[in-house]
Formats: C-alpha cells, structure tokens, sequence
C-alpha cells in the first residue's frame, strides 16, 4: 500500500501520482492522509486502483472518475463523483450538494445523508443513499438510478427524462413531471441487485418507484423536428 | 463567492482564544474572497457603556483629537481605543446617538462601523491575512465573533462594501451570495426612512432587517420574512449581543457547513474552515437546511437546532 500525506506533499502531487497509475501501474492501493477537507482529491483517475481517503474532503473530491475505487472515510463536500464515468466512490459520511452530478457510469454509495441536487443530470451513474436526500435532487435526470434508503426533499425529480428512482421513506413533494410508478418484477430485481451493490440492509419491497410522466415539452410528439 | 465564518462558545475559557480561532477560520476562506476581509467580535460589556467602532481613510488626523471634541460636545466623558483604520469610542449609552449626531454634522470623514454595547466591527480591503494582522484580530478575546472574507459581485471594492454590516445596537450581518431585487428594495427602505449608505446589495439585507425590527419584529422573525422579501441567492450569518444565527435560500447553493461541540457551535463555508477546531473529529458536523432559521443564545441553554421565532 503507498501512503500519501497530502498536507505535505501537495494536492497537484497527489493527482500527478494518481494519474501516472494509468494503465502500468500495479501500485493498486493508496491511501491519503490529512485531507483536511481540500478540494480536488483523486479527480480524474483512469486506473484499476483503489483509493482510501482518511478524513473528509471539499469540493468535487473524485470528479471524472473512471475504474477506480475512491474510498473517503468522512464527509464529503459539494461536487462528490460529478462527472463520473466507471468506477466505485463511496462516502462513509454524508455528502454535500450535487452528490454525482451529471455521472454517466459507475456507482456512487453514500453511507449518510446527501443534500440537496443529488444526482442532478444524471447520465448513467447508479447512486445509492443509504440515509435521506435533499431537494431537487435528481432534477433533469437522464438515465441510471438513484436509491434513497431515507426520505426525499422537495421537488424530486424535476423535469426527469428516462432515470429510475426508488425511494424507502417518505418524498416532501414531486417535481414537475415526476410521478410515482408500478414496481414491477424486473424494478424488483434491479433494486435487490443495486442494494446489494450499495451494502444497504433493505428490502426492495420497501421502495416505491419513481419516474418520468413524458408529459413536458420535449416528450411530446408534436414538438419534434 | 465570499466566504464566512463563525464561532459561538458554549465553554468561556476558550474565549481568549476566540480571536485567535476566528482569524485561522478567516484566513482559510480567502480563496473564497480575496478582496476585503472584516470581523465582528463581541467582547463583552460593562453596564451604561457602549462602544461606536469607527474608520477613518486619514486615521491620524481625524482620530487625534476626536475624543476630546466628543467629550466636549458630548459633555461627558468618552475614551478613545485605536486599531489602524479604526478605533473604538468609549462613551456613556445615553450618549450614543448625540454621538453619531455630532460625527455627521462634524467628522464626516470618520465613519462608523457599528454601534452596540459588546459588538466591534473591524473591515478593510485587503487580503484576509493583511487585515487580520492590521487590527491583530487574534489578539482579541470574546464569546462569539462572525469572520467575512469578500469576492464582489455587487459593488466595489471599498472598506464600506466589505462585511460585516450593522444592522442595529450590537447587531450584524455577513452574506454570501447576491441578491437581486435590492435596488427596489433600497427605495423602498430609503423611502421608510432607513439610511443606506452604498449600493451595495448586503447592506440593504442589512437595512431590511434593522427596518423589520424596528416595525417590532424579532430578530427570528425578521429573518423568517427575508425569505419572503429578499430575491436571490443568500446565506446569512447574523450576530447578536447574545448569539448568532444562520439562514440560508431555499435553493441553498451557497455552501454551509456547521460543527459543535461541548465548547462551541462553528460556522464555515467550508469544511476547511473548521479542520484546526479542537474536538474537531468528534464534532457533529451538518449542513444547515435551506429555509430555515438557526439560533444559538447564550441566554438559553444551547440547544443544537433551536430556530428563532
């Protein structure tokens, strides 16, 4: 296991090292020491490698990740896995606001509670909340899944296109065009396979469903080229 | 941006430190505001005193022979306490507004920063750093302090744009965010009476709460209905003699984070803001929800969310 000590050496060290993993690398677990909440920690990696985060991070800690696993043993600030392709984050703690904002593939697990605009755009990522999340939360919502243990804020899903959301507690409100939906065998499996995935200790027949109405503008018909 | 921070002891053998914690705490958000820096600290009161902070861009003129002429027009005693740009004016609280009287008509290069019985205002432009060395704020003992370090969006760069705002007797207000119906609103408030004295858009979030209490509302109340009233975006940190207070918008995209402890209760934009807090790593540490009023008192026994009004 390599040890990195980031208030020593440096966040641009910190990522030049990780980035240098990239396909030769068989240094396959690190662990970063002292994070002291600073932003930009292990953003943009492209390796099979694991990353063990000692303490809680700022803002867009594992951005763009792809392959690898970026473990943070604490809380996490805004921005956590935004943009992520492949690859596993988890968050021991809770998450700040846009918790994998516009991810397009991988698995975001947060062990707390996330706030508000979680999984805002999202394009593929699977998001996995093992407490409650806040409002707008997956607002504009492409595609993947977004598993909420807890409750939901106001306005969930807002605008949603083609993301599935399963929610255990209670949901303040809907957003426009989010509607709750049949939880049919195949949502059944889906979910039993993204808790087990996410490490919840929950049953799918707890959750309710959540998706898109395709009632606004775009879905409709008569408003294509 | 901007960047706040705040600190409330519950455990008053820290408050010789408090200066000294709030000054790292200010210093670690100047990425988030590099302009202007500024620091409201309550450091205690003596009963029939108050204290009127004031700034002068031409210090050594203005502030020499300014408490002999107060004392004079005032016929009382006041004292005067200079830090840099600013110095405290010690005077007797009935005195208080003859005093501010007498600075218009006759100082009017010598502004004051805020008017209370505990609280003391020091801003200037400049890096964090600079100005906290300027005033040695961690010097400075009290029971709670609000920190602000200022990226401007609104209005210029000027020590009267910097925060924190005075919003009433030892009342005041730091903001991260813009808001964006505070021209109207300055008419409107100007129009009530209320004196503004920049365009810049905190100080009529300010004005609107000094307004609000001054029709009769509490301070809870008063930031209950700046939900209703002010358009854009906000955090607001808000000091009073007793206590501080935190609120954000509803859409809450202006960060927060807050930690407490036995001995504390912390505000920071950031989690970095709060990493050298003793007991940090057992603190409970949350994000304030939007919409909603904190307060934590002296007065009372502190509670962890106990909201105002």
């Amino acid at each position: 296991m390599q040890l990195f000590d980031l208030e020593a050496q440096g966040l641009r060290a910190l990522n030049a090292t990780l980035h240098e993993q990239a396909g030769i690398s068989n240094q396959t677990q690190w662990e970063v020491m002292n994070p002291r909440g600073s932003h930009a920690i292990a953003v943009g990696l492209d390796a099979p490698i694991e990353v063990n985060v000692k303490g809680s991070t700022g803002y867009y800690c594992a951005g763009m990740n792809q392959q690898a696993t970026v473990h943070v043993h604490g809380s996490a600030g805004p921005g956590v896995a935004e943009n992520m392709m492949s690859g596993t984050v988890i968050v021991e703690g809770d998450a700040s606001q846009y918790a994998g904002a516009t991810g397009h593939g991988g698995t975001l697990v947060i062990k707390g509670n996330a706030s508000s605009r979680c999984g805002i755009s999202m394009k593929g990522i699977d998001i996995i909340v093992h407490g409650n999340i806040g409002h707008m939360s997956a607002f504009m919502a492409q595609s993947g899944n977004l598993v909420v243990c807890g409750d939901a804020g106001d306005a969930l899903g807002d605008s949603l296109y083609e993301a599935r959301l399963f929610v255990r507690g209670s949901v303040k409100s809907l957003g426009a065009d989010c509607i709750e939906k049949e939880m049919r065998p195949e949502h059944l499996e889906l979910l039993a396979e993204l808790l087990e995935r996410g490490g919840c200790d929950a049953k799918p027949d707890e959750f309710k469903r959540y998706g898109s109405a395709r009632k606004l503008y775009n879905f409709n018909i008569d408003n294509a080229y | 941006m901007c960047g706040i921070v705040g600190l409330f002891l519950k455990d008053q053998s820290l408050a010789p430190q408090l200066g000294a914690m709030l000054t790292d705490m200010l210093i670690t958000m100047t990425d988030r505001g590099p302009d202007s820096a500024g620091i409201a600290i309550y450091g205690g009161s003596e009963t029939g005193r108050a204290k009127l902070t004031v700034q002068s861009h031409s210090p050594d003129a203005d502030f020499e022979t300014l408490a002999a002429d107060l004392s004079e027009a005032l016929q009382d005693q006041v004292l005067i306490h200079r830090t840099d740009t600013h110095a405290v004016l010690d005077l007797a609280s009935e005195k208080l507004a003859a005093a501010r009287e007498n600075l218009v008509a006759h100082h009017d290069s010598v502004r004051v920063m805020s008017e209370g019985e505990s609280l003391e205002i020091y801003k200037e432009v400049g890096l964090p750093k600079d100005v906290a060395e300027r005033f040695d704020l961690s010097g400075m003992s009290g029971t709670h302090g609000i920190g602000h370090t200022r990226m401007a969006t609104e209005s210029a760069v000027t020590t009267m744009g910097a925060h924190p705002f005075n919003t009433g007797l030892d009342q005041c207000l730091v903001h991260n965010g813009s808001l964006s119906n505070h021209n109207s609103l300055r008419r409107k408030l100007r129009r009530e009476g209320v004196h503004i004295q920049t365009e810049n858009d905190t100080e009529v979030g300010a004005a609107y709460l000094t307004w609000k209490m001054r029709e009769g509302a509490s301070l809870g109340e008063a930031l209950e209905s700046s939900l209703d009233d002010l358009d854009g975006f906000f955090t607001f940190v808000v000091g009073t003699k007793d206590g501080f207070g935190v609120v954000r918008d509803p859409i809450a995209c202006k960060p927060a984070v807050m930690a407490e402890t036995d001995q504390y209760v912390a505000f920071g934009s950031e989690y970095r803001a709060l990493v050298n807090l003793p007991g940090i790593e057992e603190a409970r540490v949350w994000e304030p929800e939007p919409a909603t009023v904190y307060f934590w008192s002296h007065n009372d026994a502190p509670t962890s969310q106990d909201k105002a009004a």
